[in-house]
């Protein structure tokens, strides 16, 4: 990582001398949380564990100039009782950000968020999955980045050179929610010579027109998602070795607002990824979209009952690098709108051409004014031996979340 | 050209020569002049920051705090711009919620989730859903607009030692929490200085009452505090105003979604 940090560190530090004049504010702020998971079925795979127990810190230091202009500094770390990989120190955001009348350059390492999807964040492409953090995929590495920024009445184009890769992470020999054999991340593989150092570029269009708000990119560079193939390690076991691929990818993301229906598509086509068989690349499109319709002051209550119905597609069918390649997906969340903020989402994930369903609860509320506490269920029912996930059949998992925020 | 819109236009052309006591006014005539007054009272601020505190409160008396800043836009020929960001309970802290009002028809609305760095898009037809916890609804903290009701002057009264207008407003837009709304005016300053909710049931539900009024460039009324009490479930929410600035050079640019982004 300091390979990264120190340039990127250093080219802040000009900019910040040239540009800036003054300073106005710092802030700090930030989390600390502990967390225990209980896996209550037996693991499939010798030396997992039934529960870990972790501590996670994400403090937040902001410096505003006089101009508006602004440097951020975000580290993570988590220590785990049980995963050695899953104990991991990573710098979520290290950002300038020139906030400049016609435009905005944020420069370092950042996270960028695209898509409009509940379920699966299909077009999200910038930032490498923190899998180690949860098996959600909502949890992402901070990526090296120069983003241009430019606003106007047509609207938003962003310009990204993305310089240095990152890896996903993957748990360990103990950790739960993995492949039968382990993923060696120590062993990653590239089709570019220039392995992470290989420049990535992206550029994307967004416009909000009234009730449309719709965004289109082309990303060409490594390729977030690995294929896969098999190797040994050290020691000589098998393991799975991950293989970054070269891809340029096109991606569409549409959201439709009309009274308390919220309509939302994402769609992609990719070039030169391997699938479940290997390396051998398979051109593919995905798409996924549905709508949210919103109940509000339900049963004569200060409640809203929000219901998600979306529909997941790969046209790499049955050898998709992901279980949801045919799948439809229904979810219910209930806002309480209290004062302690209670949030309830209850999702279902059922595969067409299997019985295999994926079922995920998740529950969220603050106590006094510095405390949340949030609970996670999931459940992986009648996977069959074909399902990608398969060997995470018996990896149902309960996990509560205490944090505190400063 | 509806029947109200053209007797607005008529009224902003007629101006102060059109008598508010003129007794040849219907009773719906003369609560739209008043609105329309009002309304022409509060123009051309162009733009304004403001930091808010929201104290909730249950009926057992326990209390929680929220800290919001907000920033406004004045647009001419539609609703304002509204920013809102959170600072506190900590953990929204950097959540931020843009809305572009409309008259007539849903508001365009969008959040911004730091977690995710995720803007999302949010239906706006609830408008009578809870702002965050609080006993305000979101229809009562969006800007208010001439056309988004229709009105009937009911009584002239002494409210506080103020000679106000009684007005009766009735929601023209679709999803609102109330039949109705009473609002007491003051006749000197058009302040609002009282506003009392009807239910869909048109049961009174809440009360709102202004306090602290301040003179803003010479010629705006603020509020420094707001009072919010549900009659219904004994729940009240104090929202006390401060650092009121105006005029500070807000555009169109400081209220799309890159500035949602790095709103804080």
């Amino acid at each position: 990582m300091k390979r990264f940090l120190l340039p990127c560190l250093a080219m802040i530090g000009l900019l910040v001398l040239v540009v800036e004049r003054s300073a106005s504010g710092h802030e700090l702020s930030g989390y600390v949380e502990g967390e225990v998971r209980l896996f209550p079925e037996n693991p499939n795979f010798p030396r997992q564990r039934d529960q870990s127990a972790s501590f996670a810190v994400k403090p937040e230091y902001y410096h505003e100039f006089e101009s508006g202009s602004s440097f951020t500094f975000v580290p993570f770390f988590r220590l785990d009782s049980a995963d050695s990989k899953r104990t991991h120190f990573d710098v979520r955001e290290l950002t300038y950000l020139w906030l400049h009348d016609d435009f905005e350059l944020r420069l370092g390492v950042r996270k960028e968020f695209w898509g409009v999807t509940e379920v699966l964040h299909l077009v999200d492409i910038i930032n490498q999955t923190d899998l180690v953090e949860n098996f959600d995929g909502e949890q992402k590495l901070g990526q090296p980045m120069v983003n241009l920024s430019i606003a106007r009445d047509w609207g938003t184009l962003d310009l990204f050179v993305l310089p240095f890769f990152r890896e996903r992470t993957f748990p360990g020999q103990k950790g739960r929610l993995r492949f039968n054999l382990v993923v060696d991340t120590d062993q990653a593989q590239y089709e570019s010579a220039a392995e992470e150092w290989h420049t990535d570029w992206a550029a994307r269009y967004s416009h909000t027109l009234g009730d449309w708000d719709a965004g289109i990119y082309y990303f060409i560079g490594t390729s977030r998602d690995p294929s896969f193939t098999f190797g040994t390690d050290g020691p000589g076991n098998p393991v799975i070795l991950p293989v970054y691929q070269q891809i340029q990818q096109t991606g569409l993301d549409v959201s439709y607002v009309a009274g308390n229906w919220l309509w939302k598509l994402e769609a992609l086509y990719r070039k030169g990824q391997g699938d479940r068989r290997g390396l051998t690349r398979n051109d593919y499109v995905a798409a996924t979209g549905g709508f949210e319709y919103t109940f509000t002051g339900i049963f004569d209550s200060r409640m809203d009952l929000g219901v998600v119905a979306e529909y997941l597609f790969d046209d790499r069918k049955d050898f998709a690098l992901t279980p949801f390649e045919n799948d439809v997906a229904g979810a219910l969340r209930l806002a309480v709108n209290d004062a302690a903020s209670t949030e309830v989402l209850f999702g279902w994930v059922q595969d067409i051409d299997t019985d295999a369903r994926f079922i995920f609860l998740e529950a969220s509320r603050r106590l006094g004014d510095d405390w949340t506490l949030e609970l996670e269920l999931r459940t992986f029912l009648d996977q069959p031996p074909a399902a990608f996930l398969f060997a995470l059949r018996d990896d149902d998992l309960l996990q509560l979340v205490l944090q505190y925020h400063f | 050209m509806n029947i109200s819109r053209a007797l607005i236009i008529s009224l902003l052309l007629a101006g102060a020569a059109f008598p508010l006591s003129a007794s040849a006014m219907t009773p719906d005539q003369k609560g739209l002049a008043i609105a329309v007054e009002d309304d022409k009272r509060d123009n051309g601020f162009l733009d304004y920051k403001a930091d808010a505190i929201m104290v909730l409160k249950n009926r057992q008396g326990d209390e929680s705090t929220r800290y919001l800043r907000f920033k406004t836009l004045e647009v001419q020929g539609d609703g304002d711009k509204n920013l809102t960001i959170f600072d506190r309970p900590r953990d929204i802290k950097k959540t931020a919620f843009l809305n572009f009002t409309h008259p007539l028809g849903d508001d365009d609305q969008w959040l911004y989730l730091p977690a995710l760095k995720r803007v999302k898009r949010i239906s706006s037809s609830n408008k009578s859903g809870p702002f965050v916890g609080s006993e305000f609804a979101y229809e009562d903290i969006t800007s208010q607009e001439v056309k988004k009701y229709t009105y009937k002057w009911l009584r002239d009264e002494e409210y506080r030692g103020q000679k106000s207008f009684v007005v009766e407003q009735v929601p023209a837009y679709e999803n609102s929490g109330y039949t109705r709304r009473v609002v007491w005016i003051d006749q000197d300053k058009y302040r609002t200085l009282k506003v009392d909710f009807y239910d869909r049931k048109n049961a009174l539900l809440k009360t709102l009452t202004y306090a602290g009024y301040q003179k803003y460039l010479n010629q705006y009324w603020y509020p420094d505090e707001m009072y919010m009490v549900n009659h219904q479930t004994g729940k009240s929410t104090r929202l006390i105003w401060k650092n009121y600035t105006f005029r500070t050079g807000l555009s169109n640019k400081h209220f799309n979604k890159n500035s949602l982004k790095r709103a804080r």
